[in-house]
């Protein structure tokens, strides 16, 4: 009897356990130089997994059912299909050489890859498994963005100093915008009406208007202490409630923090070594930072703006990705 | 237009007439590529350097070092140019003999206002800037590390793409202080560009507060190959230094101290740890890439000549780019403005000093498979900018050109 009260109550305790976990989001971490991604559980904040893919790991994105992970394998010269479930590499996509960045447009099917070695953007449809065109873009293709719409798919080219603006229904460029030195990463705001274009080098952060694709104002970042050469703009989250933009300042080791209405910086949040891309939790109330030297992902919470944790992963960390609880197989 | 500058240059020695050959594609060229809105030339001249034999047989320079650096320019160009409507070309020229050499400066200088990237020596960089025809031209010296090109021997129609010796000397100096390496044994070699080098060595040594405790003139008659163990421990015999820092620039005998000095002491200089302009172990800051697009279009790997022929064309077409127009007077303005910055994959922004026309830039600090560190190494400040802790400052440079 009392025996089988314990077992019962512990029964109730590990449901309860089971549970817990299954709220847990799962952050995926691209791992450039060990060729692997780390698998980070938003609750204990640990790396559970770590999962072996092609080589020189960069861009990483879900499938909008989460159903699939795609993989720029840049090394491999392939985007790698990995199945959630299965939890396995099932195939390769048609991914033109060098693939660094990428996006999956709305409708679920085209794959927007940068080609960085040879100025293409090459479209590749994720189900059949074919190149549907490949576009020429400026030197050194490398930050991706989709308009929420899907109306545009935008190319920053790194050493042509350009967003270039791609209408998908030609899948052709419509219009240039010129941006500072190494663009490396653009984002839409929610309402599209604003696309974020990161300048390494330049050190700036362009906000350009959708409508006109003239940039509507440049930031610029100071922190004190760090030499402004160090100060080198790279991965951009915009939180879904249009308040906040977070930017990953590489070797300046900081996030600065932008209020969106001001465009003004609020904060700067020290993070680990080159910093680099980032990832919001579905509630966006966690934000994960690839920390590519220190090799680890910083955890900060967003309602404090303070980093709560740093979580040693492989080396190099690139891109991160999340994969919400709800769609954990 | 690709016809001519994706192809290696033949040598030759009556270069005029080759020059009306390339001038007259050209015209053809450039009437082809009309619809363009604006058309940039960009000359090369180069003059071949006779190098003597060094002993060991894996040291060679490519016959097409800095060309092919500017025709990557050019193509980078020409890719982000097609978007606006801009369209580069290049025109190279290779004399052998200082006699041509003048002549197709003269040549190419007196066709108005032009771009000419110089790969010849310093002597020769001052005597063309000199040329009346040059008064309006745009010049990038791409080769002579000469540091009096930018100090009294300036000219204010040159900019200087490749860094000068007291750059690389002060680099290496920069990353001795931080290790503490401060006393130092220097080995001069024989040839020009070695004294050149030695001298650049002592100052920096001086700037960073390191002492050189001991110098030699490097031994031509050794037999080194054989035994460098037997003369090489001999002839850095010192009871004390930190390091052994060698002045050989055509890469002689350097490589031969390599743990075989007096004292276990890491070698410096022109082997060992080595400042560069560019080197095929650079990988970081997105180097890989200009790595890769140059050794698909050379077929080797780039030197530090080709980083500065390339950074010398990228200049001229950041400033294209953002002016919108092929007027030389104008894209020197903007070279020269506030304004004007470079994604050179070297960590910094490259922009050129006001006051010699030097262009700022990283000196990586290498060995034969990595980078060891990046000068100008962290703590290094300065009111402007860390990089111009490397090489001539406004107050050291007596430079009035500008």
């Amino acid at each position: 009897m009392h025996f089988r009260f314990i077992s019962s109550v512990l029964c109730v305790l590990c449901a309860l356990t089971y549970s817990g976990v299954s709220f847990a989001h799962l952050v995926y971490v691209s791992n450039e130089k060990d060729d692997t991604i780390s698998i980070i559980d938003t609750t204990s904040n640990e790396v559970v997994n770590t999962i072996e893919v092609g080589e020189r790991p960069r861009g990483i994105t879900f499938s909008k059912d989460y159903s699939k992970l795609f993989i720029c394998a840049s090394d491999s010269d392939a985007v790698q299909v990995y199945d959630v479930a299965a939890a396995k590499l099932i195939h390769d996509l048609p991914s033109g050489e060098d693939p660094e960045q990428f996006v999956l447009h709305p409708d679920n099917k085209r794959l927007y890859i940068a080609n960085e070695d040879d100025a293409i953007a090459t479209v590749v449809d994720i189900e059949s498994r074919t190149v549907i065109a490949q576009i020429e873009v400026g030197v050194e293709p490398e930050g991706m963005a989709v308009s929420h719409n899907g109306k545009w798919v935008i190319v920053t080219s790194e050493t042509s100093n350009m967003a270039h603006w791609v209408d998908t229904e030609k899948n052709e460029i419509v219009a240039n915008t010129l941006v500072d030195q190494r663009p490396r990463d653009a984002e839409f705001s929610l309402d599209d009406s604003e696309l974020w274009v990161s300048s390494e080098i330049g050190g700036t952060v362009a906000v350009i208007d959708t409508a006109t694709q003239q940039t509507r104002k440049t930031l610029s970042f100071e922190i004190n202490g760090i030499s402004a050469d160090r100060i080198q703009p790279v991965g951009m989250e915009l939180t879904k409630d249009g308040k906040l933009a977070f930017i990953a300042l590489g070797p300046a080791n900081h996030v600065a923090v932008v209020d969106r209405a001001s465009l003004e910086v609020i904060e700067y949040i020290l993070v680990g070594k080159r910093v680099w891309h980032m990832a919001l939790t579905p509630e966006q109330d966690k934000l994960y930072t690839t920390n590519g030297v220190s090799g680890d992902v910083t955890i900060i919470d967003v309602a404090s703006l303070k980093a709560e944790k740093s979580v040693k992963v492989g080396r190099y960390p690139w891109g991160a990705a999340v994969l919400p609880a709800e769609y954990i197989p | 237009m690709t016809a001519f500058f994706g192809k290696q240059c033949c040598v030759v020695g009556n270069s005029l007439r080759m020059f009306i050959i390339i001038a007259v594609l050209f015209v053809v060229a450039i009437g082809s590529v009309k619809a363009n809105e604006v058309d940039v030339a960009v000359f090369y001249l180069e003059q071949t350097i006779e190098r003597p034999p060094v002993r060991s047989k894996l040291i060679s320079w490519p016959e097409d070092d800095g060309l092919q650096g500017a025709a990557l320019g050019i193509s980078d160009n020409n890719t982000t140019g097609k978007f606006l409507k801009h369209q580069y070309s290049l025109e190279h020229t290779v004399v052998d003999n200082n006699a041509d050499l003048m002549a197709s400066a003269k040549q190419l200088l007196g066709q108005g206002p032009v771009v000419l990237i110089l790969n010849v020596p310093a002597e020769a960089v001052v005597a063309i800037s000199d040329l009346p025809e040059a008064a309006d031209d745009l010049l990038f010296n791409a080769r002579s590390k000469r540091i009096g090109l930018r100090s009294e021997d300036c000219r204010v129609n040159v900019l200087h793409t490749i860094p000068s010796r007291a750059m690389l000397s002060d680099a290496l100096m920069q990353f001795f202080a931080m290790r503490r390496w401060s006393q130092l044994f220097l080995v001069e070699g024989n040839r020009p560009g070695d004294s050149w080098f030695a001298e650049a060595l002592r100052t920096s040594a001086k700037k960073f507060g390191l002492k050189i405790v001991k110098q030699k003139q490097w031994l031509d008659d050794a037999d080194i190959r054989r035994n460098a163990s037997l003369e090489i421990p001999a002839f850095t015999q010192h009871k004390k230094y930190d390091a052994v820092i060698v002045a050989d620039e055509d890469q002689d005998f350097g490589h031969y101290l390599l743990y075989n000095t007096w004292l276990p002491r890491p070698v410096a200089g022109s082997a060992g740890l080595t400042p560069v302009v560019w080197s095929p172990v650079i990988e970081q800051w997105g180097a890989l890439q200009l790595q890769s697009r140059f050794r698909k279009l050379a077929g080797r790997d780039m030197t530090g000549v080709d980083y500065a022929n390339w950074a010398a064309v990228r200049s001229v077409g950041e400033a294209v780019t953002r002016t919108n127009t092929n007027d030389v007077a104008s894209l020197r303005e903007y070279i020269l403005g506030d304004q004007f910055e470079l994604a050179g994959f070297k960590g910094h922004s490259l922009s050129y000093r006001g006051w010699n026309g030097q262009l700022r830039q990283a000196v990586p600090l290498v060995h034969a498979h990595a980078v060891s560190a990046n000068a100008p190494i962290e703590g290094y400040l300065h009111q402007t900018t860390e990089l111009d802790t490397l090489g001539l400052d406004k107050p050291e440079s007596r430079c009035n050109a500008f």
